[in-house]
């Protein structure tokens, strides 16, 4: 659903835009760059603020580089990558398996749904203590806090779209000789790949914000490491850093996403 | 076991074709597989909770038989037909099909539903491809999936999504995907009711040419007089009972009649004896004829 609307969007735009290579790529930098403009002025030419408030982007730049120099920045990135890959690829396939079981057996969602209800009213994280306490402080806990965030999003949309497949189709299935594990590839499945991708997309976003909860309350590496640490240091700079990857790897892994996810509904919608 | 069912019911099907020949009054092709099952309603009915929909429904169909249920909205015409198709098993009386009970989705039936019901992510040909019985070969199953698309003028259509194409076209994928396993029992729900007048006068011819060149038995579902006299062998009217007294006549409808339309089709819709016939079932429907 969300495609068409995204479809139309294109068809709305102007033809000229449209009909530049990357023309809705540099569309949608323009505020980007306004920003970075402003920002520049802000510190470096007028001087607003102090270094500790807001540095200049060079400032940032220059520590990324840095940070690079010293063979760290990599390292930061790479594990938070991997973090989140891991946290999103194992809740996202626990969100799909449960959903599923849930989404089609009535004896299965009689049977969890009001203990599943019950653990997703959990403000996820509140968990982190007990996480802490059960795996130390080590990769396994940061990881399970991440899957723990994004198989809530996949499970809820895998859960609500099997229980909404048109009947009439599943119907229509019955009357043409499926049932079982074919009337589920055949109907089921394809009918809740689009609600499957927004479930997936929300939960890479949230597996990124529980990323950054874990590497803040307790990491020696990452880039939350780097947000605490910058704080306790005052390098606003590399603060600023930080931020600025995790919305640059975030708009990437998200576009990744949307590339898969566009791919499958051109199949399956 | 799916792949044997309908071997094994094929040569009991033309034995049965055979004998009840006069019934099938254009059976001039002879298709590879002709299949046409008699069905043997007996006193077939339906509640819901409380609610008596159908009862003491008695009506047999021979083989290669066109039947027309008529009826007014809401009567229980679907009811019936998915009890037919083996769609509804909570129903009481039996429902016999070549003398055989009725399984759940039973194979020797298929049914074409009010609605197209194709699977949007799927081309025409694959949804057409979709009622193909299981255990066939991938060339044959290709081979015939192109005859059935040439059959309803689809095949320049057959790799286009079902939203590529109109309202006629979905309904017609629908009735290729319903003969795809050759139905002793063809089972259509009001089919052309959601299409405009033209549309639905050349799908009443292509149903015509269907049935001459499968023979199969077929039963009906609509709310168009007219329909029913142009395409019926026989029309089952449901309804009151006119031999009760309608006051204190028992809750649901059933047989109110079943009359024999006269004349070969195609028909002339202005002859006087359809008129007459006209008159009676829009009667029947409680429709003033003279007011239309
Ligand atoms: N699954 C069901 N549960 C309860 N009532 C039903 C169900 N299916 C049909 N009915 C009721 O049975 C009556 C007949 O329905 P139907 O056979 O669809 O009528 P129609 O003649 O228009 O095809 C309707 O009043 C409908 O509300
Ligand atoms: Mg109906």
């Amino acid at each position: 659903m969300a495609e068409t609307t995204r479809e139309q969007n294109q068809e709305c735009a102007p033809a000229r835009i449209r009909r530049v290579p990357g023309g809705r790529v540099a569309l949608g930098a323009i505020v980007p760059l306004v920003l970075l403009l402003v920002w520049w002025l802000v510190t470096d030419i007028l001087g607003l603020f102090s270094s500790v408030q807001l540095p200049a982007p060079q400032e940032v730049v220059a520590a990324g580089v840095e940070l690079h120099e010293r063979g760290e920045l990599g390292q930061h990135v790479a594990i938070s990558v991997q973090r989140v890959l891991l946290g999103f690829g194992i809740g996202a396939v626990l969100g799909l398996a449960v959903g599923s079981l849930l989404g089609l057996s009535r004896i299965a969602d009689t049977l969890l749904q009001p203990t599943i209800g019950a653990f997703r009213a959990v403000p996820s994280l509140a968990w982190v203590p007990l996480l802490i306490l059960w795996m130390g402080i080590y990769e396994d806990s940061k990881v399970t806090l991440i899957a723990i965030g994004a198989f809530f999003p996949v499970f809820t949309a895998v859960y609500s779209a099997l229980r909404h497949v048109d009947p009439q189709l599943v119907e229509a299935g019955r009357a043409f000789g499926l049932h079982g594990v074919r009337l589920l590839t055949t109907v089921q499945l394809p009918a809740v790949v689009p609600s499957v991708f927004s479930g997936l997309r929300l939960a890479l976003a949230q597996a990124w914000l529980f990323l950054v909860a874990a590497e803040l309350i307790a990491s020696s590496m990452g880039l939350g490491f780097v947000l605490t640490d910058s704080q306790n240091t005052g390098r606003t700079d590399r603060l600023l850093l930080a931020i600025i990857l995790l919305a640059v790897i975030g708009k990437i892994t998200d576009a990744l996403l949307g590339l898969v996810e566009r791919r499958a509904l051109t199949t399956w919608a | 076991m799916t792949t044997s069912a309908p071997a094994l019911a094929t040569p009991r099907a033309e034995r049965t074709a055979e004998t009840a020949a006069p019934a099938d009054r254009r059976g001039t092709t002879a298709e590879s597989a002709r299949r046409s099952l008699p069905v043997d309603l007996q006193a077939v009915g339906r509640r819901f909770g409380e609610r008596t929909v159908l009862r003491d429904v008695d009506v047999a169909l021979h083989p290669g038989e066109v039947v027309a249920v008529l009826g007014a909205s809401g009567c229980g015409k679907s009811t019936l037909l998915r009890a037919v198709g083996g769609l509804d098993a909570g129903h009481d009386g039996q429902v016999l099909i070549d003398g055989a009970p009725v399984k759940p989705f039973d194979e020797r039936t298929a049914v074409g539903f009010q609605e197209p019901r194709l699977l949007p992510w799927r081309s025409i040909r694959r949804n057409v491809a979709l009622g193909m019985p299981r255990g066939v070969s991938r060339a044959a199953g290709r081979e015939r999936v192109d005859e059935l698309l040439r059959l309803v003028g689809l095949a320049e259509r057959a790799e286009l999504r079902p939203r590529e194409i109109s309202g006629g076209m979905a309904q017609r994928a629908s009735l290729a995907r319903a003969l795809a396993r050759r139905p002793g029992v063809l089972l259509l729900d009001e089919p052309f009711g959601a299409l405009d007048a033209l549309t639905r006068l050349k799908m009443q011819d292509l149903l015509l040419d269907v049935h001459a060149q499968t023979g199969t038995t077929v039963l009906l579902v609509t709310h168009d007089v007219d329909e029913a006299l142009q395409l019926a062998d026989r029309i089952l009217l449901l309804g009151a009972d006119p031999a009760e007294d309608a006051d204190d006549a028992p809750e649901g409808a059933t047989v109110s009649r079943l009359l024999e339309v006269p004349g070969e089709r195609p028909r002339d819709r202005a002859s006087a004896e359809l008129a007459t016939l006209r008159g009676e079932l829009l009667a029947g429907l409680g429709v003033d004829a003279h007011e239309h």
